[in-house]
């Protein structure tokens, strides 16, 4: 048997399809004008990549091939149709005519052209779902299935939303642009939260077997870090921040089985210094604005755990009060439950199960599994066996994800054996 | 791109505000529509009479019934419009925040459907 050198050709499309399909569609969609239309060339490309590539080799830049080989295909499509419909002849001529302008597709105005595609999607005109399921669907490629399993919603529900949201751009001419200078701080605040829950998608998927997906995190902190150079926003700043101090434990949090490492059990050799040196210096920056915002308090609360070489070196005091700094910034039950257990970590065990208690009164938390983990982990602490056990039931009751089930049924089984 | 602004406000409110307050909504709201003709973004605006003076037509089977005013009770009622020509909705939004009606009310913004074959001019 002779050694192939190269890979097959499919697998090489496949891999850029995978790395280079969303910027290909951002830039289509602003050169054909319409989502729809961008989609069908984008897909219309990488079919002709298939044939093409196999017999003429993989070119150069398999980008700007793309980019070009789709436009092409819509115009040719226009054109066909243009026979029946005369107002299309004149619009294919228009998009040939600025053909020049498309080979000057550096990859800073591909780029430019994502941060389009995102603010187009985060447009206060789209309903808060709308922007994420488009964010999601359109600049991260995911399926409506993915997104539908990580909103617990189904795949027909989302898809309509989408239909929706892309009949909405186009009528109501929702403009593929970024925001003038003075509408931009408006228009950032939902990218931002866009952004993040796109990198909690990838950090923390809903359910299933894997609980990270890389590919969607480093999306998530690329468009985090675009934004940051487009605007230099201390709380765009902060969300990066935030993003990389998480991201940098990424390693240390699950093992090799896929067993998910809590923070005090971490071993923290495997954590990324280089993302943590960055998260810190955008902390300092951050706060240094003063504009200090909820993502920059996260990320200094995340920035003083990757301070600690060991867990018990952790500086509690200090994070209890920037908890108490996110209460007055952005309050709510999920911040009063950190604050809780950080309370526990500074004060003992006691003092958080009084804390965690008061918000499980409430109801608020009463459906959300790591309220009930927490309160677990404080009655185990304090010895109280069999309300720890119901509790780990109850958190096992309220979670899919295979790797969190299986930290709990531990927890749960070496509770057992104690008593 | 032809947008149609429908201010809406709630006109109890809107009464019970001062003559001079009132008075100086509608000028500056003359104001824009001149600001806007400059930068050829004006079709058409006027205020409206109170929702009261309203009639409702309807023809069933071929039969004109005429009855009177809103059948709805809702919080605002349609006040006035706007109909402008924007490049797109961003546009058509800075325009919206413009309208005086905005900060009492509400400005509904709607694109409006192209179709060929109305009167010109």
């Amino acid at each position: 048997m002779s050694e192939r050198p190269t890979k097959p050709v499919r697998e090489v499309v496949e891999e850029v399809y995978r790395t280079e399909s969303r910027r290909v569609l951002a830039t289509l969609i602003r050169l054909l004008g319409d989502f729809d239309a961008a989609e069908e060339a984008l897909h219309e490309a990488f079919a002709v990549a298939v044939e093409q590539w196999t017999r003429d080799g993989i070119p150069a830049n398999p980008r700007a091939w793309l980019v070009s080989t789709g436009r092409f295909k819509a115009i040719d499509r226009m054109r066909r149709r243009s026979r029946f419909d005369a107002s299309l002849a004149e619009l294919a001529t228009q998009m040939e005519s600025s053909i020049d302008d498309a080979q000057e597709n550096t990859d800073e105005s591909i780029d430019d052209d994502r941060l389009r595609l995102i603010f187009t999607c985060c447009h206060p005109a789209l309903s808060s779902e709308a922007q994420v399921a488009m964010t999601l669907r359109e600049v991260c490629g995911l399926t409506t299935e993915e997104i539908a399993r990580s909103f617990l919603s189904s795949p027909p529900t989302i898809a309509q939303r989408i239909v929706r949201a892309k009949a909405k751009i186009r009528k109501a001419r929702i403009p593929y642009e970024v925001p003038s200078e003075t509408a931009l701080p408006d228009r950032l605040d939902a990218v931002l939260r866009v952004i993040y829950l796109v990198f909690n998608e990838g950090y923390s998927a809903s359910s299933g077997e894997s609980l990270t997906r890389h590919d969607l995190s480093a999306e998530a902190i690329r468009l985090g870090r675009l934004l940051l150079e487009l605007l230099p926003d201390a709380e765009a700043m902060g969300l990066l921040a935030l993003m990389l101090l998480h991201d940098s434990r990424r390693a240390a949090r699950i093992s090799g089985t896929g067993e998910l490492f809590l923070l005090e059990d971490q071993d923290r050799s495997l954590w990324n210094r280089d993302q943590i040196a960055e998260g810190g210096k955008l902390v300092e920056q951050a706060f240094a604005s003063r504009q200090v915002g909820s993502y920059t308090i996260q990320a200094a609360i995340s920035g003083v755990h990757s301070q600690a070489t060991h867990p018990t070196e952790t500086d509690w005091v200090q994070i209890v009060s920037l908890y108490d700094l996110l209460m007055q910034a952005s309050p709510s039950p999920i911040v009063e439950l950190n604050r809780a257990v950080a309370v526990a970590m500074r004060d003992g065990p006691l003092a958080g199960l009084n804390l965690i208690d008061s918000v499980l009164r409430r109801g608020e938390l009463s459906n959300y599994h790591l309220a009930h983990a927490a309160r677990a982990d404080f009655c185990r602490r304090l010895g109280q066996t069999a309300e720890a056990e119901a509790a780990y039931e109850r958190a096992l009751g309220l979670t899919q994800q295979k790797p969190e089930r299986r930290f709990l049924e531990q927890r749960l089984a070496g509770l057992q054996d104690h008593s | 791109m032809k947008y149609l602004l429908l201010v809406h406000h709630n006109e109890d409110a809107f009464g019970k505000m001062s003559e001079t307050a009132r008075k100086k909504i509608l000028e500056e709201s003359v104001q824009l529509t001149h600001q806007l003709h400059t930068k050829r973004q004006y079709l058409s605006a006027s205020p409206l009479h109170p929702a009261s003076t309203a009639v409702i037509v309807r023809v069933r089977e071929g039969k004109p019934f005429v009855t009177d005013g809103p059948f709805m009770e809702t919080r605002e009622q349609l006040a006035g419009y706007f109909l402008i020509d924007a490049k797109d909705l961003d546009e058509a939004i800075s325009i919206a925040v413009r309208v005086p009606g905005a900060r009492i009310g509400t400005v509904e913004i709607r694109p409006l459907i192209e179709i060929s074959g109305l009167p010109t001019g």
